[in-house]
């Protein structure tokens, strides 16, 4: 395996050149056996997290929540007072952490920024036309542009689901490269602001089967995506345990074949202590420790947050407070 | 690292006796020699209970019991008023499960996660299933009168002693007939809680007998002249000699025995799902399953890219404490298993097979073994031939399907077997041509009650489970 990883990474970076090459590549991957991966990921949902174990998978779980707020109606004073959430989320608390960014749409980038400036806390804006990203290739770059120059690292891009689903991976793939330049310089790191990271949106509740789940996993991996994530949270099926373990099981190979280590997003739906330990448990054993970390596993949620505080003020004091105890944002 | 306090499920819910009698007659009661044995729980070596053993004076009792059970209550019985009983048994199995799961698991060594997801909810399904037929034996293609048989001797093993419990009673029950049943030596708990639940759903007496014991005491009980049908599942050798007990009688037999099957991965296979499959057909309740998938038989173009992914998952199994809600492999169920266990990878070690286990601690008392896979093995390596009946697999490569089919027959058994592959039409191009009851396709260990479960050549005959199970309680 190590011994042919050189030739299969350069091989792997020249799939985007031709369609016929991406094709038979993506369409070359192992499928996905439904019922086979609806019940290991079941399975693994039955994992009993107690005690000292779930003290600390609550804490991770607070540092991996990208703090998100995508609505029409969203304010500049709505938006500041999320980021001042992000940074100190349990304000009775100091030794509570902070989340791991908060995703908010371009137009109110800026007003996070003056808040979040300094703290760690990372800053992630949605961009591409999103939810739906049907819109022209130049409308999304000039959004993602705006974003980053506002003071988003890390953007959330939508992939074009119509043109997957249609076949013409080349024509994802090259919006993906696109978007990726779009988010800065590569080697911007060494000049200035480094660039800002990219999250790929496969919205795979519009993605129907597994199988495809796992091609548009590696189609953004190929195309440089930092991230892949699940869902916009603007469709009815949002993120789901098994689709997770797919794109986890396809990061852990993206590694395995090319050394880049890619993270993953589940986003939608997730909005109890719960269910994102079932998530955690998912990474521990599917993906294993290096991703177990922030830089590497993020939940999309908002409502999220607050159940995990509860939990965690639960362990802390042994009583469970009623949820007027924590902010509503 | 993410390391998983311990979630041990509470022992308080089970009311463990300091020794259990026989259940004969709607009664528990001492053996008339006053034999007794212990049970242990394998996975700490302490001693649970002392269990009656039944001697010929007991098994005659019992199967007195069964007949006149059978002659006055139980065969003139409408069907639907069998049926009252068997539905009302399922009910209580559902109610009491999360005791029978601890009792299960404290005495055969099993994960709470197996006997609590896996065992009890399909014990209480056949009761359940069965309960249907009943009163529809009629129409069950078996002519339009079929009739019980009368007393049925049945003696299970220890890998599954509820479940097996279930296989045996709920279709003898459905059909009219009233049971002697003897469960294993190592494992005699459960049936005995469920001989209180044959009380508790006020089972008229007789109708359940349960004779705990030894071989000797199996061996009585499938030799008694008042026994009309014989159901066995255990080991090959022990079958072979009830058959040949048995022969010549009038006596009903089906025996479901041993098993090597083959469970085939083509390079089209699913290969995450394959893995789970894999270690699923090997590792599920410790390799302890008579259907288990001990042979893996992987496409050698792909064979690197499988076991790579086999080994990384097998180093995320967690063996321990059987009442661990985390454990996915638990204890051995008995000295005398390991050491069979022992001395057969041994043998593959000496027959030059290559062995390999993830790192992995096991608690010091107890009966535990690794999970263990052998590369390189042969068809001629006795890991490859014989049941080894533990968390141990043998791995073997192929190249064509011919090639598959070819290896995956050439066994004396026949039980079961597993394709893996992405392609509808070689899965069914293989299952005609694989010699085994059950043939999984891309799933593995997969049970159903409405799903007939048994065995070609040596292991054994007759079908359990589905309408077919009812044909061997029926004067067909």
């Amino acid at each position: 395996m190590t011994a042919t990883a050189t030739s299969a990474r350069s091989e792997l970076s020249e799939l985007g050149r031709s369609e016929t090459a991406l094709r038979t590549f993506l369409h070359g991957l192992p499928g996905v056996d439904q019922v086979g991966a609806e019940q290991r990921a079941a399975q693994l949902g039955t994992r009993s997290i107690k005690t000292t174990a779930k003290a600390q998978a609550i804490d991770l779980a607070i540092r991996m929540v990208d703090l998100t707020t995508l609505e029409g109606a969203d304010t500049p004073g709505k938006v500041r007072a999320l980021a001042a959430k992000a940074l100190r989320p349990d304000p009775a608390d100091p030794s509570c952490p902070h989340v791991g960014a908060v995703c908010v749409y371009p137009a109110m980038v800026p007003h996070v920024a003056e808040v979040l400036r300094g703290s760690g806390v990372h800053l992630a804006s949605v961009a591409t036309a999103f939810p739906s990203g049907q819109a022209p290739l130049e409308v999304k770059l000039a959004d993602t542009r705006a974003a980053v120059a506002a003071g988003a690292d890390e953007i959330d891009m939508v992939i074009n689901r119509g043109a997957f689903l249609a076949g013409r991976y080349s024509e994802v793939y090259d919006e993906i490269v696109a978007v990726k330049e779009a988010c800065g310089s590569a080697d911007g790191g060494r000049q200035g602001r480094p660039a800002a990271h990219l999250k790929v949106i496969l919205e795979t509740g519009e993605l129907a089967t597994y199988d495809n789940v796992r091609r548009a996993s590696w189609l953004a991996m190929l195309a440089g995506g930092d991230f892949i994530k699940t869902s916009t949270g603007k469709v009815p099926v949002a993120a789901t345990l098994p689709v997770t373990l797919v794109m986890l099981e396809a990061v852990r190979d993206f590694r395995a074949a090319t050394g880049r280590q890619v993270g993953v997003k589940p986003a939608g739906g997730i909005k109890t202590t719960k269910d994102a330990i079932k998530y955690l448990v998912m990474v521990n054993e599917t993906v294993g420790a290096d991703w177990l970390d922030p830089d590497w596993f993020r939940f999309g949620a908002s409502s999220l947050l607050n159940d995990l505080l509860m939990q965690r003020t639960k362990l802390t004091t042994g009583t469970y407070s009623g949820p007027d105890y924590f902010t509503l944002d | 690292m993410f390391e998983y306090a311990p979630a041990p499920e509470s022992r308080s819910v089970v009311d463990l006796k300091p020794s259990y009698g026989l259940f004969v007659d709607g009664d528990f009661v001492d053996p008339a020699d006053g034999g007794t044995f212990k049970t242990v729980n394998p996975s700490s070596e302490e001693v649970l209970a002392e269990v009656a053993e039944a001697g010929a004076q007991d098994v005659d009792r019992a199967v007195r019991a069964a007949r006149q059970a059978y002659e006055r209550v139980w065969g003139p019985m409408p069907g639907r008023d069998r049926a009252k009983y068997l539905f009302r048994i399922a009910r209580i199995i559902q109610e009491r499960s999360r005791e029978l799961a601890v009792l299960e698991s404290l005495d055969n060594g099993k994960p709470i996660r197996e006997s609590r997801d896996v065992d009890l909810p399909l014990v209480a399904a056949h009761f359940f299933y069965y309960a249907g037929w009943a009163d529809k034996l009629e129409h069950a293609g078996f002519g339009a009168n079929p009739r019980p048989l009368g007393v049925a001797a049945q003696v299970i093993p220890w890998n599954f002693p509820l479940l097996m419990l279930a296989w045996k009673i709920a279709p003898a029950l459905a059909a009219g007939n009233t049971v002697v049943l003897k469960p294993a030596e190592t494992t005699p708990l459960t049936a005995l809680l469920f001989a209180e639940i044959c009380q508790q759903a006020d089972l008229p007496a007789g109708v359940v007998n349960i004779v705990t014991g030894a071989g000797d005491t199996g061996r009585v009980l499938v030799e008694h002249p008042g026994v009309d049908k014989v159901a066995f599942t255990g080991s090959t050798e022990v079958g072979r000699a009830i058959a040949r007990a048995v022969a010549g009688t009038r006596k009903k037999l089906t025996l479901e025995l041993g098993g090597k099957a083959a469970n085939i991965v083509f390079d089209d296979a699913p290969v995450d799902q394959a893995v789970e499959g894999i270690v699923t057909g090997i590792f599920f309740n410790q390799g302890h399953v008579c259907c288990a998938g001990s042979r893996l038989l992987i496409q050698e173009n792909v064979a690197d890219r499988v076991l790579e992914s086999l080994k990384r998952r097998m180093a995320r199994l967690r063996v321990g404490d059987p009442l661990d809600k985390n454990t996915d492999i638990g204890a051995i169920n008995s000295a005398a298993q390991l050491a069979r266990i022992r001395e057969l990878s041994d043998a593959g070690s000496a027959e030059g097979a290559e062995r390999w286990s993830p790192p992995c601690e096991l608690p010091e008392r107890g009966f535990w073994f690794a999970p263990t896979i052998f590369t390189g093995v042969t068809q001629a390596h006795r890991i490859a031939r014989e049941e080894i009946f533990g968390p141990v697999l043998s791995v073997l490569t192929f190249r064509t399907p011919a090639e598959a089919v070819e290896k995956a027959n050439n066994t004396p058994y026949g039980l079961s077997a597993g394709i893996w592959t992405d392609k509808g039409s070689r899965i069914l191009w293989m299952a005609d041509r694989l010699r085994a009851g059950v043939v999984w396709a891309n799933t593995f260990n997969k049970f159903d009650p409405t799903s007939p479960f048994g065995g070609y050549k040596e292991s054994g005959y007759g079908r359990e489970g589905g309408r077919h199970g009812l044909e061997g309680y029926l004067n067909v």
